[in-house]
């Protein structure tokens, strides 16, 4: 199966073509990533800041790819019954229940208590077999038939402990189970763990993981990308839209806008009927790129020379 | 390299690709990029699965990779520039240059060359010669690459051997033979080719010693800075140099960045043997509450609160400059951190080290403590008046300092009173054990009421001492 997977994947184009097809426009280093990922197996670890796009990448790659995609949101406190499996402890205890005057039956003609507790052992396997298992994300993802795309978000959120547990199953991609033996991948799943940084993750994960690094985006690409996600956006406002982005990004911030702020600034001055950027409009529309009080005031001095060299630049660009 | 080459000869064979492999990551390694030995292995798979042919695609692969922070994906890509800007941009110039017949129509000097070569008879001509006049540029990198590695070219740590093995690897050029072919030449009257070649041959020695420049530059960096640092770490910090404070400083920082890392997550204690019931109760809703899975209460261990006195007279005060700027680096790891700077009389420098730089905090905090004769005790008493109220059972106090109180009053009564409040009290000596005491030391006067006694003048001490405090931090 994981040639198919491989096969639909023959190079770094491809994955780039397919991602665009989703809507998903990549740089060349993260379809060189995930074309890694899927050859060598290996997890990917998504680092950059909020909202540069790291979960619509796996979003994405499971789109193209035609694969499930299982989604694990990490916290502090999430343990393994959480995130592998538990036992469906009331259907085993309701199973009891109603079984209660069959086990009797099967019990009654026992010649004595050993020959009892044999039988009673054989029921024991029933009830902890996979009937009662309630798997969690993990486990779903290495039983997978076809493969998935597992999404490991926010992997920085969880506590140590469960870093070390998933150590396991990204190396081996396989998990034990104390009552049903190894449990091993039908096909190895493309991983995405994604981090925001609020700690540094310990290096024996970021050893086993391909360490993506996703920045801001230049000029261009985050064209690309506004234009894919608002097809009906002027080209000259995004070009200018873009352009005063890009320079905001260049301030002292406690909060860079991001990508995803982007998109959301387009629609609302598209909302807005604005033509073009203009300093009235930009004030007024500061808010969606900026979400601290003290970022607006700063950045607000200069939205004025801004807008001028943000009209400028794309007015360059558009001559070219 | 321009792009349109192609990024390894096809006659390379694996054996070669992997040796470039591995010597990029010496180089990486060499410039401070952490690699360990399951990374190299992957390294090997990711160059195999994307080939060699497309460049971009290689080093995207191998930054992946191996460098795991975006500072080392910078350093890593810096790596891997200058590792494959081979010798033929530059250089390769000046040898067409002198490979050529200054004034001859060009038909007339592919005559003259296929004359010269005649003359000689089979294989008198030696390769190299013939490379040098053919201005085979590809051929000449290539025979270098192979001499280098041949004369182990990679191996060398310091500037000094830089013509030697230059030599050797002209030597392994085939040198000798094309300086024979020189003298014949001359001797033979044919001295226009005599020239050109000799004109080429120094040409060809200026690229050998840029050549094992610039390895010197790729392979020994990281040896040199190794044991630079290994020696920085041992030092003794009160004498020294001055040009080594800079490096010092940047060990600092790497060290506390360190300690940062494995410190800086929440970290909890399992207090044995006390039931979470209510967490307890939770996790176990699916089973009616039957405690199948115990909850055992946890502690969280917290970031310590320090407070750190520094004398900053004499020669102590070159290592309270490191014990402030290390504890300084450390500022997301503590909780609370206080700094006091004493000599003859104690002031907070808390606020100073916070806003300055280290180096204008530590001229400003002499400034303000004045170089006055060491008074402990009042030192002692000036603390007791500004924090003794805010010492807890959570803080732990530094006094760095050689306990010589030039005979003034100890006043161990005061440290007493911090030892009483305080959770941990720590006793940074300077000097060696065998000096506490002497002269006019009163080391152990207040030794009963220190938790732990230490000497420390070097980083690497510095370092421990630093480490065991946060591991150990209370409750």
């Amino acid at each position: 199966m994981s040639i198919s997977l491989e096969q639909k994947i023959p190079n770094i184009e491809a994955i780039e073509d397919g991602l665009a097809s989703q809507g998903y426009i990549s740089s060349r280093q993260i379809a060189t990533a995930l074309f890694l990922s899927v050859r060598l197996g290996k997890p990917i670890l998504v680092e950059g800041p909020a909202g540069v796009g790291k979960t619509e990448l796996a979003k994405a790659t499971a789109g193209f790819l035609d694969l499930p995609l299982i989604r694990m949101q990490c916290y502090e406190g999430l343990d393994e019954s959480k995130a592998l499996y538990e036992w469906k402890y009331g259907k085993q205890l309701l199973y009891t229940q109603i079984l209660k005057d069959k086990l009797g039956e099967q019990l009654r003609d026992a010649a004595n208590l050993d020959e009892a507790l044999a039988r009673l052992d054989k029921v024991d396997d029933i009830f902890f077999s996979e009937r009662f298992l309630e798997p969690r994300p993990l486990l779903r993802a290495l039983k997978e038939p076809l493969g998935c795309v597992l999404l490991v978000d926010e992997v920085d959120k969880a506590d140590e402990e469960f870093e070390s547990f998933l150590l396991e199953i990204l190396s081996d991609y396989q998990v034990s189970i104390p009552e049903l033996g190894t449990q091993v991948a039908t096909v190895i799943p493309i991983v995405l763990l994604t981090s925001n940084n609020t700690r540094d993750l310990g290096d024996a994960m970021k050893r086993r993981c391909l360490h993506l690094h996703i920045g801001y985006p230049d000029a261009r690409r985050e064209e690309r990308i506004v234009a894919t996600r608002i097809p009906h956006v002027q080209a000259s406002l995004l070009r200018q839209l873009v352009h005063f982005v890009q320079s905001l990004r260049t301030q002292d911030l406690r909060k860079l806008p991001s990508v995803s702020e982007t998109i959301d600034w387009a629609r609302a001055l598209i909302l807005m009927n604005a033509g073009q950027l203009d300093s009235e409009v930009v004030h007024n529309t500061l808010n969606v790129l900026l979400k601290f009080e003290g970022d607006m005031t700063s950045a607000g001095k200069l939205v004025g020379e801004m807008t001028h060299q943000a009209l400028r630049e794309a007015q360059g660009m558009a001559a070219k | 390299m321009s792009a349109s080459q192609p990024f390894a000869k096809r006659g390379e064979t694996q054996a070669q690709t992997a040796d470039m492999i591995l010597r990029l990551l010496r180089v990486a390694r060499g410039a401070g990029v952490r690699i360990s030995v399951s990374e190299s292995i992957d390294a090997f798979h990711s160059a195999n699965a994307v080939g060699f042919n497309d460049r971009q695609a290689l080093k995207d692969a191998l930054t992946l990779t191996i460098a795991k922070t975006v500072e080392d994906k910078q350093i890593f890509e810096q790596c891997f520039e200058t590792y494959f800007k081979r010798e033929n941009t530059a250089l390769g110039g000046k040898m067409a240059e002198a490979g050529r017949a200054p004034d001859r129509p060009q038909g007339a000097q592919g005559e003259g060359e296929a004359q010269g070569m005649d003359g000689e008879g089979q294989g008198a001509a030696s390769s190299l010669g013939q490379m040098l006049l053919d201005n085979d540029l590809a051929g000449l990198a290539a025979a270098m690459e192979r001499a280098a590695e041949a004369a182990g070219a990679t191996n060398i740590t310091l500037f000094t051997q830089t013509n030697l093995y230059a030599r050797r690897i002209l030597d392994r050029m085939g040198l000798p033979e094309l300086e024979r072919e020189i003298t014949r030449l001359r001797a033979e009257g044919n001295a226009e080719l005599a020239d050109r070649l000799a004109r080429a041959r120094a040409v060809l020695g200026e690229q050998a010693r840029a050549y094992m420049e610039r390895q010197l530059t790729l392979f020994a960096a990281g040896t040199t800075r190794e044991i630079r640092e290994g020696a920085l770490r041992q030092v003794n910090l009160s004498q020294l140099d001055r040009r080594d404070i800079e490096r010092m400083r940047q060990l600092i920082r790497e060290m506390a960045k360190k300690l940062a890392e494995r410190y800086s997550r929440k970290r909890y204690r399992d207090r044995k043997g006390v039931l979470d019931t209510r967490r307890t109760i939770r996790r176990n809703m699916a089973f009616d509450a039957i405690p199948f899975r115990t909850v055992w209460k946890r502690e969280r261990i917290d970031k310590p609160r320090v407070m750190a006195l520094c004398d900053v007279s004499g020669s102590v005060a070159s290592v309270a400059r490191f014990l402030l700027m290390f504890l300084y680096s450390l500022n997301d790891v503590l909780a609370d951190l206080r700094g006091f700077a004493f000599s003859s009389h104690l002031v907070e420098v808390s606020s100073i080290l916070s806003r300055e730089n280290s180096d204008d905090a530590v001229t400003k905090i002499l400034e303000a403590v004045g170089f006055g004769s060491t008074n402990y005790g009042k030192s002692l008493e000036d603390f007791s008046g500004l924090a003794l109220n805010k010492i807890n059972r959570q803080t732990t106090v530094i006094i760095l300092g050689d306990a010589r109180g030039n005979r003034n009053e100890a006043r161990t009564e005061l440290m007493a009173g911090i030892f009483s409040r305080a959770g941990r009290v720590i006793w940074l000596n300077p000097e060696p054990q065998p000096l506490w005491g002497t002269g006019d030391s009163d080391m152990y006067r207040y030794a009963p009421f220190c938790h732990q006694m230490v000497t420390c003048n070097t980083i690497a001490q510095l370092e421990r001492i630093v480490e065991e405090l946060l591991a150990t931090a209370r409750r």
